[in-house]
């Protein structure tokens, strides 16, 4: 079974070691998602498995070494969609999906009738036929993430990174996006590995969590596992309630004055 | 299913755009000192083309065809490059002021051009547009690195700022030479305010093929230029091979801006008022805004010389001059419109 192997991960910028030693294996279909505070170096560890930061450590998908490919071939592995994604004005929903086509395409050729289909394809199965003449600048926040999905899905890869996906989203948007990207992934087989905050949201649809801080792991396994009161008062310094729910655990901050 | 293709542009618009083409090389020939009629313009044209010379050789023969045709279809090909430059150049640099004026590439061709004027012996005509792109090309890059290390990050104004301090720091050496080389000054002088000359064909056949080939290098890039516009990062997750792409991009639009300019001198505005006016009515993808640019960079540029010659005649203004009168309010225009660190 196809599976992303990176092991012993570093990413360091200007001399600051800001992801060390990282090991994640991801079969394709999982769902793996990194919790972590703020400058725990989650969104460095997703841009380091895009290739966009440079970093040191074993990266494979089976027997292939990553870190042999091109951009393009790579990318043909990896899709990635950023935590804020430039939206072009002026760049029309059915355009900016199909920049997604790029990695398999020569680069001074255009598509051919295929990949128009394929995004044609990804549009309709993520219910966005009616926006493809709309200017992307101009989507709401859940509109634009999951326009920003249909590219990195029009990439055609089997492992893609999602960079807070749901961090500006409402409520109801938020979970339109998860169901989605559960959903794609369970029918396309495709790996996932997103970043988080909600850590409530983060115990719903991943099955394993990665708890990062200070660029290390500190905690991984179930959302049972990671996600206890003893752990996050560790790591985020935070006074939280657990309650188990079926669905997963609830995260409550307590009200520490009275 | 509602179904979409990419962009292209529509037949009409191609047919639209081949008259337009079409009436101003007419206008552009017609006006002048001597306005020839519509109608005895294309007869001389066609009885050149085809060999019927039963009409014999008229006054109007030779100012159609030593004079004006040559110069209009120069003017049409400097704009053609100029506005396909400043499209591209706005593209891959994600910034609606980037122009070859603007970024200091005219000035280090105009640079390249006097060193190899002053010091080149026997400097072939077709050699000059090589020494002009050595310029250009030096300036395009150090106005690039100048204006992505800038405090204020890689924001539109910045570019342009380092592009200011390149082109004024390049002419203050040129001048430096021209001081040296007072013989030579009145003609280098005539030359930095941008002129299109009347030698006939000669300078045409020296830039056609540099220009027809940097025009066509960009535009085997315009899909390219598109993805380029969801910024450098996410474009090499989609596989987008930024560097060598945009490295290609900035040498063809600096190789022909520096042919262009090694026998017109300095024509400033072109790339931003006229990708600018098409961005307005067709969008901004440049799959559709890099070939509108040529055709339409080089309409405008044709206009701009039939201004040049007709405002003060018979007197005539630098051309350089007049898309500088037009161009600099449209460029306050952009800026005031293009919020700070902006893109498209």
């Amino acid at each position: 079974m196809t599976q992303l192997r990176v092991s012993n991960l570093h990413v360091e910028l200007s001399g600051q070691n800001i992801v060390k030693d990282i090991s994640i294996d991801v079969s394709l279909g999982q769902w793996v998602c990194i919790i972590g505070p703020n400058g725990a170096g989650k969104s460095s560890l997703l841009k380091a498995l895009a290739g966009i930061v440079p970093s040191t450590g074993d990266l494979f998908i089976d027997d292939i070494n990553l870190r042999d490919l091109s951009h393009r071939d790579r990318a043909c592995w990896i899709a990635y969609v950023a935590q804020d994604p430039v939206m072009p004005a002026g760049m029309r929903v059915f355009d900016y999906v199909l920049l997604g086509r790029t990695a398999h395409l020569k680069l001074l050729a255009t598509e051919s009738p295929r990949d128009l289909e394929i995004a044609h394809y990804v549009i309709s199965e993520l219910d966005l036929t009616e926006f493809i003449d709309r200017d992307v600048a101009t989507l709401s926040g859940g509109e634009r993430q999951r326009v920003a999905i249909a590219r990195a899905l029009t990439q055609a890869s089997p492992i893609v990174l999602l960079d807070e996906p749901t961090t500006a989203l409402d409520v109801g948007y938020q979970q339109e996006v998860l169901e989605l990207i559960d959903r794609l992934r369970k029918e396309l087989k495709i790996a996932v590995i997103s970043t988080m905050h909600d850590l409530t949201v983060s115990g719903l649809y991943p099955d394993s969590l990665l708890l990062l801080a200070n660029g290390e792991v500190v905690e991984s396994g179930t959302a049972s596992q990671v996600l206890t009161a003893e752990n996050i008062a560790k790591h985020y310094g935070a006074n939280v309630r657990i309650i188990a729910d079926v669905s997963g655990p609830i995260v409550i901050p307590e009200k520490n004055s009275n | 299913m509602r179904t979409a293709t990419a962009r292209t542009i529509p037949n009409w618009a191609w047919a639209l755009s081949a008259v337009a083409v079409l009436i101003t090389l007419t206008i552009g020939v017609s006006i002048g000192a001597v306005t020839i009629a519509p109608n005895v313009v294309w007869s001389e044209i066609s009885n050149q083309l085809f060999g019927n010379s039963t009409l014999g050789t008229t006054s109007n023969t030779t100012i159609i065809w030593q004079l004006r045709l040559p110069r209009v279809l120069l003017a049409f090909v400097v704009g053609s490059m100029l506005a396909s430059a400043g499209c591209a150049y706005q593209g891959t640099f994600r910034n609606p002021l980037a122009d070859p004026y603007l970024l200091g590439v005219s000035a280090g061709a105009g640079l390249g051009a006097t060193i190899a004027i002053f010091y080149g012996t026997g400097t072939s005509k077709f050699l000059l547009p090589i020494a002009a792109f050595a310029g250009a090309l030096g300036a395009v890059l150090l106005t690039y690195s100048l204006g992505r290390s800038a405090i204020a990050g890689r924001s539109s104004t910045a570019l342009v700022l380092a592009g200011v301090a390149v082109a004024s720091l390049l002419t203050a050496i040129q001048t430096l030479l021209q001081q040296q080389n007072t013989d030579k000054i009145r003609e280098i002088y005539a030359w930095v305010l941008g002129r299109l000359s009347t030698s006939g064909w000669q300078d045409l056949v020296v830039i056609t093929p540099y220009v027809t080939v940097c025009i066509l290098v960009l535009l085997r890039y315009r899909r390219v230029l598109d993805v380029f516009a969801v910024g450098d990062e996410e474009a090499l997750t989609m596989g987008l091979p930024v560097g060598r792409a945009r490295g290609a991009i900035i040498v063809a639009a600096s190789l022909g801006t520096a042919a262009a300019v090694s026998v017109t001198g300095l024509i400033g505005f072109v790339g931003i008022i006229v990708p600018h006016i098409l961005r307005l009515i067709v969008g901004n993808s440049y799959r559709i805004l890099l070939p509108l640019s040529i055709i339409y960079g080089g309409i405008f540029l044709v206009f701009a010389d039939v201004l040049a010659r007709t405002i003060l005649a018979p007197q005539e203004i630098s051309i350089g001059v007049v898309t500088a009168l037009l161009g600099a309010p449209f460029f306050l225009f952009v800026l005031g419109s293009s919020k700070n660190g902006s893109v498209t």
